[in-house]
């Protein structure tokens, strides 16, 4: 048997309906009811999303975005340990807490190293296009084996965790996916087409340094707006790279696309679009502002973007 | 390339962006944003709801990465895993937030560079280990540390993994972005290499490492001013020559 990223979804499905149960079962949650609808929504895109018609799924993501937008997702009621509760199990454990934590690095690369070879029968063990993602649940698996025998826990409890974070976390934890669902709308509406319209037909070119100024910054644009690289670099490339970079000034195509796509990077470390990098970490790790770390990325992104244009200027045209 | 170019879609690149500058909840941010694209795009009511149940359903791996990791964290969390990581930094003599920042970013750039991606991340990495280190190197030099220092340094940490990230994977010749430039070239008639995409890559990492390196040079500066007085240690001027060969 192939183990699948599908896999994966039915576990997240059945944490996330755990995590609802216990949110509607939680009496001193002020908001039990709207937060549990919202998780037990969430759960069912895992359980059952593809087999539901799309329309409905549609119906579904809209009523968990309008939940989440009039504060219907709260933080339910956990009991904290106290401080001596804490540097007791510190002192008890040790560097062997640091065992488990290691563990879902360790196997996910291991599994991802190896995946080619763990074949039986000429059946792969590992799902091979997605070998990172189902290394990870493998790791996180044997880690959670790991850290309840250290601690003589169990796995409810590591559950219960899970939702203390999950609730720590709140909307922002669908937020990325909220993003990855535009960009798809995005496409679909010819938004890229629209924009590689705009920038060929009234930017200017007929200066080197300012095309490949044009397409640097122009990828990173693209990308604040999109929240994702990928997006951008067929649009910028197709529309200013390739025609005017490669076909008028006859630059090296290599160093224009390895360039361009990190000119794209530098666009994700400024963009709440790209919420899995910058809006997810300022909620995990309980920042209040959620600009945070987008604000810590900003001098980073202005500098290496500069950078980029004049590594492009002298290295494509020799 | 079609004659017509319906310029209404970018309606929508409008409306986030308002949203976004004007603060208003990002996932009210988002659905109207998607209704409104695709609205200007003429599609039926019915289409847009299948456009956004099939983008949901495309992108459920997002979340995969965030969700199947907090069980064992917060297990771990729950026996000291935080403190222990802060009082173990406190006994290196030598770290300080910046310095043990800058070795992390050089270590991130590398493994990302041989295509060992998932040796980070924010909630494997960064929420456990990394951000309550920095803290506890901050700490250990200067005492208990004001919520805005504190913050700082999260951020510093959740900013060091992505910059690392970002600008190491590049290099990796089988990593996604490289075979996704390669098809889009050849398909225009271009023929490269993927090891030449990956080579050329190369400069612009070296040069994040300097930038960012910097900047993590210049936060033990901030700190030694922000924190003055606390104590006798002044990092600024000694930081140069280690941090830099500790990477």
């Amino acid at each position: 048997m192939t183990l699948t990223i599908t896999h994966l979804y039915y576990l997240v499905g059945a944490i996330l309906a755990v995590t609802a149960v216990m949110t509607l079962t939680d009496r001193q949650h002020a908001k039990r009811y709207s937060s549990a609808f919202f998780w037990g929504l969430y759960s069912l895109v895992f359980l059952v999303g593809d087999r539901l018609p799309p329309v409905w799924v549609g119906v579904g993501v809209v009523v968990m975005a309008l939940i989440a937008a009039f504060g219907g997702v709260g933080i339910g009621h956990h009991v904290p340990r106290t401080v001596e509760q804490y540097a007791a199990s510190a002192k008890r454990l040790g560097n062997k807490l640091f065992i488990p934590a290691l563990a879902i690095p360790v196997v996910t690369m291991i599994g991802t190293l190896s995946a080619s070879h763990l074949v039986i029968g000429g059946t792969p063990l590992l799902d091979p296009k997605n070998t990172t993602l189902v290394s990870l649940g493998i790791g996180c698996i044997v880690a959670l084996a790991l850290a309840c025998k250290m601690t003589n826990e169990t796995p409810v409890q590591g559950i219960r965790e899970s939702r203390r974070l999950t609730d720590a976390l709140g909307w922002a934890l669908v937020l990325p996916q909220m993003l990855g669902m535009l960009g798809l709308v995005f496409s679909d509406a010819g938004v890229g087409k629209a924009v590689a319209h705009i920038t060929t037909s009234y930017i200017n070119m007929d200066v080197r340094f300012f095309a490949v100024v044009v397409y640097v910054v122009g990828m990173a644009l693209f990308t604040v707006i999109m929240g994702n690289g990928f997006a951008a670099f067929p649009v910028m490339t197709g529309g200013v790279g390739i025609p005017v970079l490669v076909g008028m000034y006859h630059g090296n195509p290599a160093v224009m696309a390895a360039v361009g796509m990190l000119s794209g990077y530098c666009g994700t470390l400024l963009t709440p679009m790209a919420a899995n990098f910058n809006i997810v970490p300022a909620a995990l790790l309980e920042l209040p502002d959620k600009n945070a770390v987008i604000r810590a990325q900003v001098p980073t992104a202005l500098a290496l973007l500069t950078c980029n244009v004049f590594i492009l200027y002298f290295l494509m045209f020799r | 390339m079609p004659t017509e170019i319906n310029l209404w879609p970018l309606l929508g690149v409008a409306v986030i962006i308002a949203g976004f500058v004007l603060r208003f909840n990002p996932m009210l941010v988002v659905i109207v944003t998607a209704i409104v694209t695709a609205f200007a795009a003429h599609f039926p009511v019915e289409k847009i709801l299948a456009t956004i149940g099939t983008g949901f359903i495309k992108t459920r791996n997002l979340p995969l990465i965030i969700l199947l990791p907090l069980a064992v964290i917060g297990l771990l969390e729950r026996h000291g895993l935080r403190q222990h990581a802060q009082r173990w930094i406190s006994s290196i003599k030598s770290a300080t937030s910046g310095r043990l920042l800058i070795v992390y970013l050089g270590a991130r750039q590398l493994t990302a560079a041989v295509g060992l991606t998932s040796l980070g991340g924010h909630p494997q990495m960064v929420r456990p280990l990394l951000a309550p280190m920095a803290e506890g190197a901050a700490e250990a030099r200067f005492g208990a540390l004001p919520d805005k220092v504190r913050h700082k340094l999260r951020a510093y940490a959740a900013a060091t993994d992505n910059v690392g990230l970002f600008f190491g994977e590049d290099i990796f010749v089988a990593f996604g972005a490289i075979v996704l430039m390669t098809t889009f070239l050849r398909e225009a008639g271009i023929d490269i290499e993927p090891i030449q995409v990956a080579l050329w890559g190369i400069p612009t990492a070296v040069c994040a490492f300097v930038i960012h390196a910097w900047r993590l040079r210049r936060l033990d500066g901030w700190l030694a001013r922000e924190l003055a007085g606390a104590t006798p240690v002044a990092p600024a001027a000694s930081t140069a020559n280690p941090a830099v060969k500790g990477a």
